[in-house]
């Protein structure tokens, strides 16, 4: 074992552990803080990937803003155990059963994937993942669809405003 | 061996990191006398003069009141989380130090021994993220207080440095394009460069962008709306006791060291001494000037915050927004916009 694979190990025990909180937690704001968890090792595992540029955005957009945002809205709606509502038994069994198909369809389908199999990742090598590199791939080979993509956001963004602004 | 590491490379690095948050908490704790020193030159008065020749004791003094108090969690608290909280305001207080060059390399036993944590390719964007990360310590601080006042203020203060790290982002975007690197040990080494001026010199709305927002980071007057005492009586520590007041208290003074650090380094040449050729320097030599020149002007900058807050009162939550938003955003833009334009046309 090298230390890439130890960290590997690590980082997704952490992953799997937090997701499994996120659903297990009462209290909503620890729901919260454990999908920042998530979110964390799933960065280190895009670092362990060179994908250097990403894991940093993903801690920036989704641990530093989306999730802060939840935050806002949990803790003025002020949920706790008590407001929380109890679904009968029924519904969770029906509920459990059918993500348990989904999960086992999904996994049949990676296991059977011809583009998956006999593959491994390739751990600390490759560079598009590097700033410059992936730069240099949105301006120049996918610069149309960047563009409209960020107009669609812009365009997002404003209507946000007019919406929430009130006159 | 189960694992193959550099061990000699590990230990430095531990040695390094252990030294450098030492250096911070240190510096940090001197910043507080320094602040109650200058507090008091303002308002022309002696100040702390007791603990120790000149009061220079009374940090400790201070810090030893802390710890002896009493600790009080309130019951109502969420108590985890109202633990958490102080933690994680000084854990992404001290965790942006990591990307920082502090100096030129120093050679040691035969070895090239880097003083940057580590050097990576996207240090900016690393700053970035653990300023985002910032806000965590507030909100989580505030709401598990279970104490309207606190919840209110951590709103506050959330959506305060939420919005000041847009403006922030993008007057960054805009020092990148001239840098073309998001290495900071490459931007320093650019400035050091014959020929090649500051970065402030190329930058300078950028620059003055920046530093708003770093002092709306910071929670430092004018922009400590978050412990407006008239309005939320103390803010979103208003239940904390004891050392864990303490850290809070303590991770705004960090936060003002590290981001005079970042500051220093992006904008001001980082460890380059003006008018000096360091590489005919032996190379320890020129990183003890180095780090030496590099704290100086960070001295300069903590004695500038401090200057800031006992001078200008603090803002009203609407005016802050609207500076934010209205003001700042915009600004950063326009500076983007110029910026590009140069590069367009002189082809800098």
């Amino acid at each position: 074992m090298n230390v890439i694979q130890v960290l590997f190990w690590i980082l997704s025990a952490m992953a799997l552990v937090s997701a499994l909180m996120v659903l297990l937690s009462k209290n909503p704001v620890h729901s919260v803080l454990w999908l920042v968890a998530v979110f964390f090792a799933i960065s280190g595992h895009y670092i362990l990937l060179n994908a250097q540029f990403i894991a940093i955005v993903n801690l920036i957009v989704y641990a530093g803003a989306i999730m802060v945002l939840f935050l806002f809205v949990i803790m003025l709606m002020n949920l706790n155990k008590d407001t929380e509502p109890q679904k009968n038994i029924w519904m969770k069994l029906a509920g459990a059963i059918s993500a348990g198909c989904l999960l086992m369809i999904l996994v049949s389908l990676i296991k059977q994937a011809p583009e998956l199999q006999a593959k491994t990742a390739m751990m600390n090598e490759g560079g598009i993942g590097l700033i410059a590199n992936l730069g240099k791939a949105l301006f120049n080979t996918y610069v149309v669809p960047f563009e409209i993509s960020s107009i669609l956001f812009l365009s997002a963004m404003v209507g946000a405003v007019v919406i929430g602004k009130k006159d | 061996m189960l694992l193959s590491i550099d061990w000699i490379l590990f230990l430095e690095k531990l040695i390094l990191i252990a030294i450098v948050i030492f250096a911070s908490l240190g510096i940090a704790l001197y910043t507080t006398f320094a602040e109650r020193k200058v507090a008091a030159a303002l308002q022309d008065r002696p100040g702390p003069n007791r603990a120790g020749p000149f009061g220079l004791f009374q940090p400790f003094a201070d810090g030893l009141k802390l710890i002896m108090k009493e600790e009080i969690i309130p019951n109502t608290s969420n108590k985890i989380l109202f633990i958490l909280g102080p933690f994680l305001a000084m854990t992404a207080a001290l965790m942006t130090s990591a990307v920082i060059p502090w100096s030129s390399d120093v050679h040691l036993f035969g070895r090239v021994i880097p003083l940057q944590i580590a050097d990576v390719n996207i240090g900016i964007l690393y700053i970035f993220a653990v300023v985002s990360l910032g806000v965590y310590g507030i909100m989580i601080g505030g709401w598990a207080s279970n104490n309207k006042f606190s919840l209110m203020a951590a709103l506050r203060g959330a959506s305060q440095a939420i919005s000041y790290e847009l403006a922030m982002g993008l007057s960054l975007i805009a020092l990148l394009m001239t840098t073309g690197t998001l290495q900071l040990g490459e931007i320093v080494k650019q400035q050091m460069a014959p020929g090649h001026w500051w970065n402030i010199v190329y930058q300078p709305l950028g620059f003055l962008i920046f530093l708003i927002c770093a002092f709306a980071e910071c929670n430092r007057t004018p922009f400590d709306l978050a412990e407006a005492e008239n309005e939320l009586n103390f803010g979103y520590h208003q239940e904390y006791s004891s050392m864990k007041l303490g850290f809070y208290l303590f991770s705004e003074y960090v936060n003002m060291f590290i981001s005079s650090v970042v500051m220093a380094t992006l904008y001001f040449g980082g460890y380059d001494v003006p008018f000096l050729n360091e590489s005919l320097l032996s190379p320890n030599v020129a990183a003890i000037v180095g780090i030496i020149a590099l704290l100086i002007k960070v001295v300069i900058f903590i004695f500038f915050f401090m200057w800031v807050r006992w001078t200008i009162p603090r803002f009203r939550y609407d005016q802050l927004m609207n500076l934010g938003w209205k003001s700042l955003v915009p600004l950063a833009l326009f500076n983007m916009i110029i910026t590009g334009l140069f590069i367009l046309w002189f082809g800098k």
